[in-house]
């Protein structure tokens, strides 16, 4: 298992090799710049500015430095929040981001793999189709809306809750965003584990434990729960490396400062070393979490690891 | 009968309860008396907190609670003694002479010297520094030379006489330098602190202050939590000792963080609920004019705009300005029939020679102008207006093509591009046609909105290039008598306005929501608010 790991890391680095050119290419190719604004600067002032962050250079010796930057651990300086580097921003947002993530994915989780099991258990009676609705529905309407509604109800009528993020300690700010960022979650994992649990509950193997007189929930719990799980461990690699790395939506509304709302803003601004840095982190990122669903593959299916 | 595992569990369960709510007790405890804290909203973050590397005006608001320039500003807007408690100017206005406070203090109790202020400026100029701002002070002695790297920064015209007095040397009379002298890029840095720390004398805990707050720490992208300068001359009249500068990037989300009583004061108001929320809070919202332009301008490098003043002329009388402010924008700004903004210091703005006209005569003169340059049903004009894109933007612009098409008969092509792509479009000044922009003034003068139209501005954004204009501006800025620059500036500016590379809009307003609880705010045409002008009814300071 070792060697498999280390040698899908190491396949992992061309890739990640490619994701930087690419990015580093596309940023620097898109109009305008770092510092243009419609006060813009005088000739002389521009060229000192550019000389600062060595963008006066050919962009190939650009690349290069920055390269060779990275593998000394350095994602250089920001352009646009000029008194920070990179890793300190990513270093700032990313907890954020990852606190909010977790959150959210543990309520998907944990609400979703319930109802979808219930569901499938139930299946085509009322109950299964009032959760199917709210799943189709959780699906459906978008956050931008959802998480507006939910502040109008319960921050600014209700009182109850924070409706932003900053100066408010504690986690009481903790409780929009998630349900927020968890509900379009928890609709598809409902859904994927409804689909799965369903198929999983008409095999041979199951209707002989029905056979052997086992009770339903003991079936659930011992026979169909870990095989109904496969679909919604491969959707979680990615959705959670979306989730971790941020929502945008969610973190403009509420106004946190995750990694979402940095990649975004750093776009817009042009600020070219905010923006690689982010996204090699998250395909970094991506790639570990693809690794550890592969390796979870194998613990939960043993047919998988005798491969 | 409970077991005794089971009791061990309650027991637990218990003493943590118990932990938590000692923990939420202990907390007011802790703090002694009471702080007043202010929680002020921020569109976005300040660039940096060095005032030489800040850009934006966001970045202003927050150095101008932290820093202070040798003059500052009144609630209402007029200049004021800062570090300077006095000052004095020649005769020929070359050689300003500013005597400093002797109680001016760094927050870590160093003395505020002159030395420090000239250490700034030179900072200011070094092309080193790579300041946004390094061409403010262009009118000091050999400021441009510098930061052009022709000489080095010790060269330029400040000089620290003795520990209170500066002296500075301009090239030129600058009537508005006083004005400059408040702006945050013209702030003390402490040099010592640089010395030692370098680039970081900006991080939390390094930042020397010299204004009525300190800087105590900042999360990037969520707070900026600002504590009373007990070092500053004028601590004793600093009513809140704590200010929360909150960076909320969504327009609605200050909106309801107001609402819900999380801010008391906001940067802007949804142009989307301006209406609701002038019937939800009439007395809290303050709308008030602000020093700054939406304009439309011409490419004049490009046909068929350039050399045809009358086809920019038609084009700009077939725009109704007033049912544009009235129905499109409608938060109170004013039409825009001048380049300069009412309210300018010591200036009375010039206006369209066709201000006075109704719009029906405007519209009958347009129509006159099209055909006269040879454009009619037959052979209509067809262009492309370009602006970034957002719903206000998009909204002022499909009025504008009805308002154009109506009246003229002429085809528009809306575009919308993200900014940077527009801003890179019209510096290129290949493809744009019409495009939309706008100018904030720097300082308290016409000259800000002015100069921006000299030919050799890098923000000239139409690139016009005219010089009869040109002589005025430079006549203006050779007189040391006001009343003489200012006749020469107005003249200027009927010059430009004659010659329509730009239609000018609207004026922008500034729009806040105040609440109740502010004490001392007023509205100004600069919309400077310095926190240490503020306090806290003391119903809102929490218990």
């Amino acid at each position: 298992m070792l060697r498999y790991a280390l040698k899908r890391l190491l396949g992992a680095i061309p890739t990640l090799l490619l994701v930087i050119v690419l990015a580093f290419l596309m940023v620097h190719a898109a109009p305008g710049g770092p510092f243009a604004d419609q006060r813009v600067l005088p000739p002389e002032t521009r060229e000192a500015l550019e000389a600062a962050y060595n963008l006066d250079a050919p962009l190939h010796e650009q690349l290069t430095n920055y390269l060779s930057g990275l593998l000394r651990g350095d994602m250089g300086p920001s352009y646009h929040y000029r008194d920070h580097t990179v890793s300190e921003l990513i270093g700032i947002a990313f907890p954020v981001s990852l606190k909010l993530g977790a959150m959210a994915m543990l309520l998907a989780v944990c609400v979703g793999v319930a109802a979808g099991t219930v569901a499938a258990l139930r299946r085509n009676t009322l109950l299964d189709r009032t959760v199917m609705t709210f799943a189709m529905t959780g699906i459906s309407i978008p956050v931008f809306v959802i998480a507006p509604v939910l502040v109008l109800l319960f921050a600014v009528k209700l009182q109850w809750l924070p409706a932003g993020w900053s100066g408010n300690e504690g986690m009481a700010r903790f409780v929009l965003p998630v349900i927020a960022l968890a509900l379009p979650q928890i609709a598809y994992v409902a859904r994927l584990t409804r689909a799965s649990m369903i198929d999983v509950l008409a095999s041979d193997f199951i209707r002989t434990a029905r056979a052997q007189g086992l009770g339903t929930s003991a079936i659930v719990r011992y026979h169909a729960l870990k095989p109904a799980m496969l679909p919604v461990l491969s959707y979680m690699g990615p959705a959670i490396a979306a989730i971790l790395t941020g929502s945008v939506v969610v973190e403009e509304i509420f106004g946190i400062n995750g990694l979402g709302r940095f990649f975004v803003r750093g776009a817009l601004n042009r600020d070219y070393t905010l923006v690689l840095g982010i996204v090699i982190f998250y395909a970094t990122l991506v790639v570990l979490l693809n690794l550890v669903v592969d390796l979870l593959y194998g613990v939960i299916d043993p047919r998988i690891r005798r491969r | 009968m409970i077991s005794k595992k089971r009791a061990l569990v309650y027991l637990v369960i218990l003493a943590a309860a118990v932990a938590v709510v000692w923990q939420y007790q202990g907390v007011p405890q802790v703090g002694g008396p009471v702080a007043s804290v202010l929680h002020r909203g921020l569109l976005t973050d300040p660039e940096s907190v060095d005032p030489h590397k800040a850009r934006s005006v966001q970045a202003g608001v927050v150095l101008r609670d932290i820093g202070e320039g040798l003059l500052s500003y009144s609630p209402t807007g007029e200049l004021v003694a800062g570090a300077a408690k006095e000052w004095s100017i020649s005769d020929d206005g070359l050689v300003y002479t500013f005597r400093l406070r002797e109680d001016a203090r760094w927050s870590n109790g160093d003395p505020l010297i002159a030395e420090h202020f000239a250490f700034s400026l030179r900072r200011l100029v070094d092309p080193a520094t790579a300041a946004f701002y390094s061409s403010m002070i262009a009118d000091v002695l050999n400021a441009s030379e510098i930061v052009g790297g022709e000489l080095p920064p010790s060269e330029l015209g400040v000089e620290a006489v003795d520990d209170h007095t500066l002296v500075i040397t301009l090239e030129r009379p600058t009537p508005y330098l006083l004005s400059l002298l408040s702006a945050p890029s013209t702030f003390p840095v402490h040099p010592g602190s640089i010395a030692e720390h370098g680039d970081a004398f900006t991080r939390d805990g390094n930042l020397l202050s010299n204004g009525a707050y300190k800087l105590d720490s900042w999360e990037p992208g969520s707070v900026l939590a600002l504590s009373r300068n007990e070092q500053y001359w004028n601590n004793a009249a600093t009513a809140i000792d704590e200010v929360r500068y909150h960076v909320v990037t969504q327009e609605m989300t200050q909106l309801n963080r107001y609402r819900a009583g999380e801010l008391d004061i906001t940067d802007v108001v949804p142009p989307d609920s301006f209406a609701k929320v002038r019937e939800e809070y009439p007395d809290e919202l303050h709308v008030a004019p602000y020093l700054g332009v939406y304009y439309y301008g011409f490419n004049l490098t490009k046909p068929p705009f350039d050399d045809n003043p009358e086809l920019r002329e038609a084009l700009s009388l077939a725009i109704d300005r007033d049912a544009l402010v009235e129905k499109i924008t409608g938060r109170g700004e004013a039409a825009a029939y001048s380049w300069v903004p009412p309210g300018v210091d010591n200036y009375e703005p010039r206006r369209f020679n066709y201000a006075d006209q109704s719009q029906d005569e405007r519209n009958a003169h347009a129509r006159r102008l099209l055909a006269e340059a040879g454009y009619g049903p037959a052979n209509p004009l067809r262009f492309e207006l370009r602006y970034n894109t957002s719903d206000t933007q998009e909204r002022i612009a499909l009025a504008i093509k009805g308002m154009w098409a109506e009246v003229l008969g002429v085809e528009t092509t809306l575009i919308n591009e993200e900014f940077q792509v527009l801003l890179a479009n019209v510096a290129a000044g290949d493809i744009t046609q019409v495009f939309f922009s706008s100018w904030i003034g720097d300082y308290n003068d016409a000259h800000t909105f002015l100069s921006l139209m000299v030919s050799d501005n890098a923000s000239n954004m139409p690139r016009y290039s005219n010089q009869i204009f040109d002589s005025l501006m430079q006549s203006a800025a050779e007189q040391v008598v006001p009343k003489n620059r200012r006749s020469y500036l107005e003249e200027a500016e009927r010059e430009l306005l004659a010659d329509h590379p730009i239609i000018p809009l609207y004026f922008y307003v500034s729009k806040h929501l105040v609440s109740p609880d502010v004490v001392g705010w007023e509205d100004n045409v600069l919309d400077y608010h310095y926190s240490q002008h503020l306090s806290l009814a003391p119903t809102s300071v929490t218990p």
